[in-house]
Order: structure tokens, then sequence, then C-alpha cells
């Protein structure tokens, strides 16, 4: 046990001490934020600037058509639609509607959008949007109908879901849905980082033939346990940071935002009053939604599910490792039969978060190879409503009984494979060399 | 005292009977050779005195006792033929870490380290990283390393390769020191040259089996083919006797086997006979490369694959 200490101690120190491990600790989520961030914004933000002419012969918008910011309309006198063509051509205008005066709107002619630089779905979906509300409006008046009696017909009757014990909790599936599939991911993202992780450094001590020297002074089992609870202990590290991270920002932003109230009360007259209440409302409503999240359940089950997941597969990751030789695509066929359960993980764990209670959802939170990926979705919705406490006790004693096992199975392997040279050994191989007694 | 003895020890593969029912006995302070071909079993053999790997049958007795490899870890230095360090740490903190693994104490192991590199002047090295070092520095740290937990039996095989003759002898004469320190030394090579200068007793291992064993002396004797060079002024011009018979000859000198049944005395006495004048007379006994060259030659140098039903 202490000479997997001190080899802990060295893998944990190698990568801590390198200069790189505190910049790629704050740039990685720095950098996943960000690309999200990006994707967001563009996919958001349409095409800018797009002008649309409309030559209304029929008069059937009457010039109502409005703009905004990213289309912008505007009526036009042309007759016809060439010289409605020359003006797009030399880009007065994006595109054009030319609607000729024997236009019906209550027929189901259709209108054409003519234009000459590609126009992006969204951008289309808005004039579509625009054009056909304005054209309904329309059809109505012509029908006799108005306005508010289509309103009232339409006038949707709330429907509102309430448990049949207790209060009801609004918006605490939304935020269930999201902590759930946020914690989910993570655990996967983790899972293939670090096991990565120690099955490159196991491959890099076969190939650079350091193993033979280790194992010649501590059992094989003890270094890749070292090097598995060294790497984790990296990790564990690195989320702390993270939590860190995050709960000072998290405490930071009322901060800076109080300032900004204040300063809105500075402005004389109700505008800063009705924005100081409508900020503080917003606040109190979000504390109040985060309240309803058992934390306090949440966070000891993650670090359990990271741990246990961490460590049933990063013994697999190991023993893959230690089956490799010089050629690293050797690894790429080996660790398939590996990421195929935590891709599945991830697969149900979508569906889980939606429905917890579905027997997809309890078979892949109790299946030790996908249950750390899987059971954060369900925890999140709380005890008794996401999952059964016998189910979460369940699912804990699997999955410690599955780590117990690759690890066992995976320390087999790679005590063979570490001292072996030469081809790549197929699983069959690897097979026996697990379940072999020696 | 022996330090190390090994009882029929066998180890299978699946299409090899790599190591096949050797025994052999190293005694305390000695420096042994372990030599053969290459897929002789030799590492195979060395790998299950170490603890790395289990004997099929066999028995392993180091000390006076069963091989514990959990136990007798810490009194066993191996440096493997393929040296390995790790690229990205620095030399020190390896060391160091090499030396703990071994059971050292974390100020022991400093002590020892430090002492080491003044040794072998490698002070400067101490924060460098291995991957700045050249291959001969490195065999230098891997042998540093090897040795550092004082260890009652030291292996090495192919200590010396890649190393210029400087440092080449730096290694041989701690090598020697360590043996007379007490330390037992299996040392495994291909280059007979190294062993005949080192080594006390030899054993020669191919296809899994030992097929010679005694020093290097009684080795010698055993494959000695009577051959005596003698040196004379005036090379009679024909040589006629039963006593023995010209193998080669040269300006003024004779290289001669003693036929079966005379004693090399017959062989001065014919020339002194002769009236010729002898300027030297010595036995030329063969060289280990020769009696190598010989026993393996007459197996198959590349091992085949086999079935193994064990």
């Amino acid at each position: 046990m202490n000479k997997t200490w001190i080899v802990a101690q060295r893998e944990f120190n190698s990568r801590v001490k390198k200069k790189t491990f505190l910049l790629s600790t704050i740039l990685f989520p720095l950098l996943i934020f960000g690309f999200y961030a990006l994707m967001i914004y563009f996919s958001v933000k349409g095409n800018d600037d797009l002008r649309i002419a409309i030559a209304d012969r029929a008069n059937v918008f009457n010039g109502k058509l409005e703009s905004d910011k990213e289309v912008k309309f505007e009526f036009v006198n042309d007759t016809s639609r060439a010289s409605l063509d020359q003006k797009v051509a030399k880009k007065e205008f994006s595109g054009y509607i030319f609607i000729p005066a024997n236009y019906n709107p209550l027929s189901s002619d259709t209108m054409n959008v003519f234009y000459n630089k590609t126009i992006g779905m969204i951008s289309q979906e808005r004039i579509e949007r625009r054009v056909n509300k304005l054209l309904e409006q329309k059809r109505l008046l012509a029908l006799n109908i108005t306005q508010t009696q289509l309103d009232s017909a339409r006038r949707s009757s709330e429907v509102e879901f309430k448990p049949i014990s207790g209060e009801k909790d609004k918006n605490k599936a939304g935020l269930s849905y999201a902590v759930g599939f946020i914690s989910g991911f993570l655990i996967y993202i983790i899972l293939f980082i670090y096991g990565t992780m120690v099955m490159r450094g196991v491959a890099e001590e076969k190939v650079t033939r350091i193993a033979e020297v280790i194992v010649s002074s501590v059992k094989p089992f003890q270094l890749m346990m070292g090097k598995i609870i060294g790497i984790g202990a990296v990790g564990l590290l690195q989320f702390i940071i993270w939590i860190l991270l995050g709960t000072v920002t998290m405490a930071v932003i009322p901060l800076l935002t109080g300032g900004d109230a204040s300063a809105a009360q500075n402005i004389p007259g109700g505008a800063g009053a009705m924005a100081t209440a409508a900020q503080s409302g917003a606040g109190s409503a979000f504390m109040a939604v985060m309240d309803q999240i058992n934390f306090a359940l949440l966070l000891p089950c993650f670090l359990f599910y990271f741990l246990g997941g961490y460590l049933l597969y990063s013994s697999l990751f190991a023993a893959v490792g230690s089956a490799v030789n010089e050629d690293p695509q050797d690894a790429q066929s080996l660790i398939l039969p590996i990421t195929l359960p935590i891709i599945f993980g991830i697969v149900i764990m979508t569906k889980a978060v939606n429905d917890p209670t579905s027997n997809l959802a309890i078979f892949g939170s109790l299946f030790p190879l996908t249950s750390p990926v899987v059971m954060m979705a369900r925890i999140a919705h709380g005890v008794p409503d996401g999952v059964s406490a016998l189910e979460l006790v369940l699912s804990m004693v699997f999955l410690v009984a599955g780590f117990l096992f690759t690890t066992w199975m995976a320390g087999k392997i790679y005590r063979t494979g570490i001292l072996m040279y030469g081809k790549k050994p197929t699983w069959k191989e690897m097979w026996k060399w697990a379940f072999r007694n020696h | 005292m022996n330090i190390l003895e090994v009882k029929h020890l066998k180890k299978y593969f699946a299409t090899q009977k790599a190591v096949d029912d050797i025994s052999f006995t190293l005694a305390e302070g000695s420096i042994f050779g372990m030599l053969g071909p290459n897929g002789a079993g030799k590492t195979t053999l060395i790998r299950m005195l170490t603890g790395i790997t289990f004997p099929d049958e066999g028995e392993i007795i180091f000390n006076g006792r069963p091989l514990d490899p959990v136990k007798d870890i810490g009194l066993i230095g191996y440096m493997p033929e393929e040296k390995g360090l790790y690229k990205k740490m620095k030399i020190g903190e390896q060391a160091l870490y090499l030396a703990r693994l071994k059971g050292l104490g974390k100020l022991e192991a400093m002590e020892r380290v430090r002492e080491w590199f003044t040794r072998f002047e490698m002070q400067s090295w101490w924060n460098k990283k291995v991957e700045d070092l050249s291959k001969g520095m490195q065999q230098k740290l891997q042998f540093v390393t090897t040795v550092l937990h004082q260890p009652k039996l030291i292996i090495l095989d192919e200590p010396l390769s890649g190393l210029d003759p400087v440092n080449a002898d730096l290694i041989k004469r701690e090598i020697f020191r360590l043996a007379k320190e007490g330390a037992s030394v299996i040392f495994s090579t291909h280059r007979m040259k190294e062993v005949e200068e080192i080594c006390d007793h030899i054993i020669l291992v191919n296809k899994g089996h030992k097929v010679l064993d005694g020093t290097v002396k009684e080795i010698k004797q055993l494959y000695k083919q009577n051959l005596f060079s003698i040196s004379v002024d005036n090379i009679p011009a024909t040589i006629n006797t039963s006593a023995f018979k010209v193998v080669k000859q040269e300006a003024d000198q004779l290289l001669v086997k003693v036929q079966e049944g005379h004693i090399p005395n017959e062989v001065l006495q014919y020339f002194l006979a002769a009236g010729v004048n002898i300027h030297s007379f010595q036995e030329q006994l063969p060289s280990l490369h020769d009696i190598f060259i010989r026993v393996v030659e007459d197996t198959p140098t590349a091992r085949q694959f086999e079935k193994i039903t064990a």
C-alpha cells in the first residue's frame, strides 16, 4: 500500500507541478464556455441588413409591413419585375416580393420572394412569419371577423401541473433537467478525459520500457492503482478549483448587479425604482428555485459517481494501455468496446432527464457501466420523485461491485500486457490473461 | 554461502518452452555471467529471479529462503536490457523516486542519490531531464538507480552496451567494487570479451536449456583442443613425428596440435632434438567467443515455434 502511495504521489506531482496545469485548468472551462457562447451567438444572430423590396401592386399590405433589426421591408412603386431585378443586381436590395395587381389574399396563390444572395434559414422564416401574419389579418377582414373575436376564440386556457401531495413547485422540472443534464454530461467528459489520461500514461510507461524497471520494485497492481489514484487526485483537484471558481463568480455577480441596482435608484422618477424592483424580483425567484434543488444530496452523489465511474473505467483504460505497443493506432481499435458503454450512458441520460422513472432510465442507472452518467440525471429530480432510495442504494452497491471487478480483471490483463512486446494482443488473448489462474 | 540457488526452473509459454529445467547456484560476492543467443530464455529467467513473473515449476532459493518477491524485492537490483526512464522527469527526482520504490526512506534515499551522483560526477545533472541526456549518460543513470539501494543481488542485462570505453571502465570498476563489498552480480551479455574480463563463473543458456556451467577456466579446459603455438628461429623443413601435427605455419611460428596420448613436453623435446632455438611456447586455449559459437552452432540459431502441451 505504501508503494502505491509513492507511485500515486509521483503521478500527481508530475502533472500538477507542470506549468501547463493551472493554465489548462482555468483555460479549459473558459474555452468550453466561450465555444458554447459563440455557438449560441451565431445561431441567434441572423443575417444582418436584409433589405426586402415590396412592390405591392394589389395593395395587400397597405404599406404596413413592419421592419425590424434584421429584415427591413421597403415599399416601392416599381411596376415590373425587370426593374426590381436590376435593383437587386445593383445590391440596393437583398431581394424583393412582387405582388401582381390581380393577387387575391383568399386564394392559395404562392407569394414569391426573389433573391440574389442566399437568404439564411432563420431570416427566411422571419420573412415568412411576418408576411403570413399580415396576410392572415387580411383574410380575416375579408371574412368579416375582427381581430378581437379571433383573439377571444384563440385564448388558451392554462394547464397547470400539480402533484397530488405537497405543494406545487413551478420551474423545478426545468432546473432539475438542466442540473441533471449538466452533471451527467460532466461525468461523461471526466470519464473520457481522465480515462484516456490513465491509458496514455500506462502506454508511455510500457513503450519507454520503464515498466520493467518499476515492476521489479513494486507489484504491477500497485503500479496500476498508484497511477489511477494519482490521476484521480489530479481530476479531483481540478474539480475543486472549478467549483471554487464557480462559487466565486456566483458570489461576485450579485454584488455587481446589486451595485447596478443602487445606481438605478439614483435615476430620478419611477423608472429607476421599477428597474430595481424587477431585478430583485428576478433574483429572489432564481434563489427560490435554486433552493428547491437539494445540493446536500446532489454534491455527495456527484462525487460518489464521479469517483466510482472513474475507478471503474480508468482500470479498463489502463488495461487497454498495457496492451498497446509502439503503434498508437493499436489503442484506437482496443478502446472502442470501452467507449461504447459510456456513449450508451449519455444516450440513456438524455432520455432519463426527461423521464427519470422510465424502465430504460432505471436500467441505465443500475447497470454499473452506465450508472455514473445516468444516475445523476435522476438524482437531480430529487430522491422520492426521480429515484427511490432503494434504487439509489442498489445502484451504488452495484457500482462498487463493478469497479472492484474491473480493477481485479484489469489488474490481471495489465500484469501480462505491460511486459509483453511484439504484436498487439487480440481480445481473446486479453480475455485469457484476465481469467487464467496464476 | 550461496546467495541464490535455482532448482529445476521451468516456464512454458503458449508456443515456447522459454525456460526448460534450468538449475544453477550463485556464490555470495561472485560475478556470474549468463550467456546465450537472442531468444535463449535469458530474459524470462531473469524476470523470474526478480519476482516479476512466477515459474511454472521449480524453486528459487534466495538468501537461504524461498524467494518472496514482496519482501526480497528491496534486496535485488535489476537493470533490464531495454533501458527505460521517465523522459520528462528531472534526473534527481527520478533517482529518488526509484530508490523510494525500493523501500528507502526519503532522507536515506536522498543521501544515497547524492553519494552516487558525486561518485559518477553527475551532480550537475540533478535538474536536467532524461530527454536532455545522451544514451550513454542515460545508461549511467540507469546503473546508479539499479544499485542505489545496496542490493545483495544485482542483475545487469547488457549494462555496457552503447558506452564509450571510459564510461564502460567506470561501470566495470563499480561492478568489481560492489562484488568486493559482498554483492553478487548476474551479468548477462552477448559480448564474450566482457565476460572473460569480468565474470568468475558463467552459464550458457540455449533454447531454454543450460548447456554450459563452470568457471571461465574450467570451460576453456573443457573445450581446449590441445593447441600450442611455438616460435623458433629456424623451422625444420620437414617435421615427422607422431606426437603432434602442424596445424598452421607462419614465418617463424607454428601452431601445433598435440595428438591423443601424448603430452606437450614432447613438442619441446622434438624441437630441442632438432637443434633449433626456441623463443616461446604457449598453450592456445579457445576464446569464449569460439566456444559460444561452437556450442550454439550445433543447434539452429533461430528458435522455432512449437506447440506446447503442458
